[in-house]
């Protein structure tokens, strides 16, 4: 009958639509790779995302760049890594702690000699600092300020962000190198998270906005989002040196332009650039040149220091989702009180 | 209870919900229009406004061709099973949005029922036909919505007559129905583009939130106040501009409203 | 019909039954340790506590406001009837920012007298959760009530009143029963919107877990790193909404019983 027919034209003509919907898509996408014109894909971390754009422009003016163009997704550092692992398209990342780029070489989708790269696979540096409001009325100077009643502290979530690692890390050490045995330092960040921390948002940038719309009177954050956000801060003495990583992605197509990227971001130009917008370079000259700017503190730690014995085992130990310190600290937050 | 205690009520609480809160956000977005300029001009929003636009002309059309024959389907045919059609095709209205995005992801991800597509290159999810997809789900209803009623109260009458005139199914449509609901069909579309141009959950956990590539406008928003250290201007700026279409959408939907709600 | 139900299948059935399908992945005790987790259960309280209080205050309000749009007449009505529509048409995102110049921090609305400070900045509280809430279910009982209103007979209102019985009688006895459905349909619906919301809130209410923190930003947040957790909370939503239309409907069913005879 007549409306049989409709129905299936119909259906034909929508099928069709879609279809072609979904092609011109993809094609779209696919067209620019077909040109002569390469497209990478980054995934960052949320913070850089100001100098990183700025970043690949200068890249482009480069003769090593001038053909390569550069989609970039920002977001939550360990939030972003389960994404590429999801398929979220990648041809390199710079994410900001060891244990998300563990996962992904775990999984395959970056070689497990990444870190044998120039400076270890570490593209730029920073330090955790507290941000402060204009004045510091609560006088915060060290961690144990921090547990002080009254003081609000703002941080991320650490099983979305990466600066909350960072952080939660930094302030065991401290304790530990104030003589606190493990066991105190481990109640330590437990009374903190009770008493002191207001909030915990996805990713560091969530977390400065917060900060500034007049929520807490610390922040908690990487030195680079403290001079960006025009935040004054002071950086305890006991503190972490951050490490930010870059890795290219297994699967890639284009590992040799990805490499020229990477590349171009540890050259002095570009590390001068990182200096100036508040990130620790790595290249020797940019750090003699910007020492005045970044001091290094007495208590400054790394990640491989023998209290946190490295990625792996911090990653074990502190941020287990079924069971490690922190996911019993979060755990306890929700038990009631009487 | 007084006239005027309930127009003082009523005015009081949309002034406070409503009205109060729009005029402070236009007041925002006036106080520094140059950064609300710089934020709306800057490529990467100029292409997130086309994106959305893109997306939800797609969706139209496709819920527009749906929303027809279902509305058909529904009323016209005689095919048991029909309330149990009625009630699917208002679902995605009951649906949070983080749970239509992660049906896709579920659905289409590497690890989902059809995820063959995601992991030989033809990338669904965390790329554009993810972002088709979701809004065409939570555009689903609205056309064929308008239509149904529209259709019943039509009746069949001037079809009938039609067909024995001798007029031919395709015909018959062309000439007599799809006049008969025109107006619920552009009603229907136009709540669908508010829908569509609106959708943020859903798209925010598909999309990838690639800067200029998957970044709807609504995330553009999103992107704006993330990255704003506190200066809101950027985010207030693009938000405007998203409003005055609302605004737009909205005079429209007064206009183009069914009579029978119309006062 | 063919094409109708391929069409729903492809789009709307198989990915919700994916979902369905994902939370079995760890079987019924990995799925009851996800969704009886303190976290997850203190969201879904919070989101339950707040949809109904806000959907309570839209339906009185939403009342109101329909009564005064059908009964009342004044300059700007017509307008003020448009701008009811607006959360409908406003992205969810842009409604947080829009509750966010009124209530957020530089908010106009701060005094302080002597040592009384008011402010009315509620971002990252749950009264960010509870405006935002209002905001974008304004439309749904206002506009379920106005046409049934429309319909309503006023003369037995104006017999009531001529029998002496007060305003008040007058709307409980005659006009209620008679908007019920309207207010229940539009409640129904609301609370549907309520619950799933995320757009508007996730800005603005600081997303802290066990304090503001709502179900649809938890599954929200969890689904990158736990997808077989999340889909066991996602299937708890569904089945909160569900419930909630289909006992909503009962109700409705129940109060218009008598209308078909």
């Amino acid at each position: 009958m007549g409306r049989k027919k409709l129905v299936w034209i119909s259906a034909v003509l929508a099928a069709l639509v879609a279809a072609a919907a979904g092609a011109a898509a993809t094609t779209a996408e696919k067209g620019s790779r077909a040109s002569k014109a390469v497209t990478l894909n980054l995934v960052a971390y949320s913070t850089p995302r100001p100098v990183l754009t700025r970043l690949i422009e200068e890249f482009r003016k480069t003769p090593a760049g001038s053909d390569i163009n550069i989609r970039a997704s920002y977001g939550a550092s360990s939030a972003q890594g389960q994404a590429v692992a999801n398929g979220l398209p990648a041809d390199g990342v710079i994410l900001n702690t060891g244990n998300d780029i563990n996962d992904l070489v775990d999984k395959g989708l970056i070689n497990k000699n990444w870190d044998k790269q120039s400076y270890n696979g570490v593209v730029w540096n920073s330090v955790v600092v507290f941000g402060l409001r204009n004045g510091n009325p609560k006088k915060v100077k060290g961690w144990n300020d921090l547990t002080k009643p009254g003081v609000g502290v703002v941080t991320v979530n650490p099983f979305t962000g990466g600066i909350a690692k960072w952080n939660i890390l930094s302030g065991y050490v401290a304790q530990r190198k104030l003589g606190k045995t493990e066991k105190q330092a481990i109640a330590y960040l437990q009374k903190f998270y009770k008493s002191n921390v207001v909030s915990q948002d996805s990713s560091g940038s969530n977390a400065t906005n917060t900060f500034l719309s007049g929520k807490g009177d610390v922040l908690l954050t990487f030195e680079s989002e403290a001079i960006n956000g025009k935040i004054p801060y002071v950086i305890p003495r006991q503190t972490m040196l951050i490490d930010v990583y870059i890795a290219a992605i297994e699967k890639s197509q284009y590992k040799t332009e990805w490499n020229a990227f990477s590349r171009y971001l540890k050259t002095y130009p570009a590390q001068k650039i990182l200096a100036e917008n508040g990130y620790r370079p790595v290249d020797k000259k940019a750090i003699a040149e910007f020492r005045s700017k970044y001091p290094v503190r007495a208590g400054e730690t790394k990640i491989t220091d023998k209290l946190l014995g490295g990625w792996r085992a911090v990653d074990k130990k502190w941020f287990d989702p079924n069971k490690s310190v922190m996911q019993q600290i979060e755990q306890s937050l929700g038990v009631p009180t009487g | 209870m007084g006239k005027w205690s309930l127009r003082v009520a009523a005015l009081g609480y949309l002034s406070l919900i409503l009205l109060g809160p729009l005029a402070m956000m236009v007041w925002r977005t006036a106080e520094d229009l140059d950064g609300a300029w710089a934020a709306i001009s800057d490529p990467d929003t100029i292409a997130a406004f086309k994106l959305t636009l893109t997306v939800t002309a797609i969706a139209v059309v496709v819920n527009t061709i749906f929303g027809i024959i279902c509305g058909l389907v529904i009323v016209r045919g005689n095919i048991p099973g029909r309330g149990f059609l009625n009630a699917f095709v208002d679902l995605p209205l009951s649906l949070s949005p983080v749970i239509v995005g992660f049906s896709l992801i579920a659905l289409y991800g590497i690890n989902g029922w059809f995820g063959w597509f995601q992991r030989n290159g033809h990338e669904i999810i965390f790329a554009t036909p993810s972002i088709v997809l979701a809004t065409i789900f939570v555009t689903l209803p609205f056309v064929a919505r308008e239509v149904v009623p529209t259709l019943r109260e039509v009746g069949t009458e001037q079809e009938q007559a039609a067909h024995t005139l001798g007029a031919s199914g395709w015909q018959t449509f062309w000439r007599i129905t799809l006049p008969s609901i025109r107006w619920a069909v552009v009603y229907g579309v136009v709540l669908t583009a508010a829908r569509g141009i609106g959708e943020y959950g859903a798209v925010a956990l598909v999309s990838g939130n690639i800067v200029g590539e998957t970044q709807t406008a609504t995330l553009r928003v999103e992107d704006a106040y993330q990255f704003a250290y506190g200066n809101y201007a950027p985010a207030y700026g693009i938000s405007f501009v998203l409003a005055a279409t609302a605004i737009v959408i909205l005079v429209l939907m007064i206009l183009l409203q069914p009579k029978e709600s119309r006062r | 019909m063919g094409f109708v139900t391929t069409f729903l299948l492809v789009i709307v059935v198989l990915p919700i039954a994916a979902i369905i399908w994902k939370s079995t992945g760890n079987g019924w005790s990995g799925f009851w340790d996800v969704v009886s987790s303190p976290q997850a259960v203190a969201a879904f309280k919070l989101t339950l506590i707040v949809s109904t209080l806000a959907v309570l205050t839209t339906a009185v309000f939403g009342t109101i406001i329909a009564w005064v749009l059908v009964r009342d007449d004044f300059p700007g009505k017509s307008v003020l009837n448009a701008i009811i529509d607006l959360p409908f048409a406003l992205p969810t995102i842009v409604a947080g920012l829009v509750i966010m110049a009124l209530y957020g921090p530089r908010t106009p609305l701060d005094v302080t007298i002597g040592s009384f400070h008011f402010d009315a900045n509620v971002t990252f509280t749950r009264g960010a959760i509870y405006v935002a809430l209002l905001f974008v279910t304004l439309p749904f009982v206002v506009r379920t009530v106005q046409p049934v209103l429309i319909e309503l007979d006023e003369e037995l209102e104006d017999a009531s009143k001529s029998l002496g019985a007060s305003n008040f009688q007058t709307f409980r006895r005659i006009v209620l029963p008679g908007i019920l459905p309207g207010i229940l349909s539009g409640v129904a619906m609301a609370f549907a919107r309520a619950v799933g919301e995320i757009g508007a809130i996730v800005l603005i209410a600081g997303n802290l877990p066990f304090k503001t923190e709502v179900a649809s930003i938890h599954l929200f947040y969890r689904i990158e790193q736990d997808p077989e957790g999340s889909a066991a909370i996602a299937v708890v939503l569904l089945v909160i909404s569900f419930s909630v239309l289909l006992g909503i409907g009962a109700l409705r069913w129940f109060v218009t019983r008598h209308e078909r005879g």
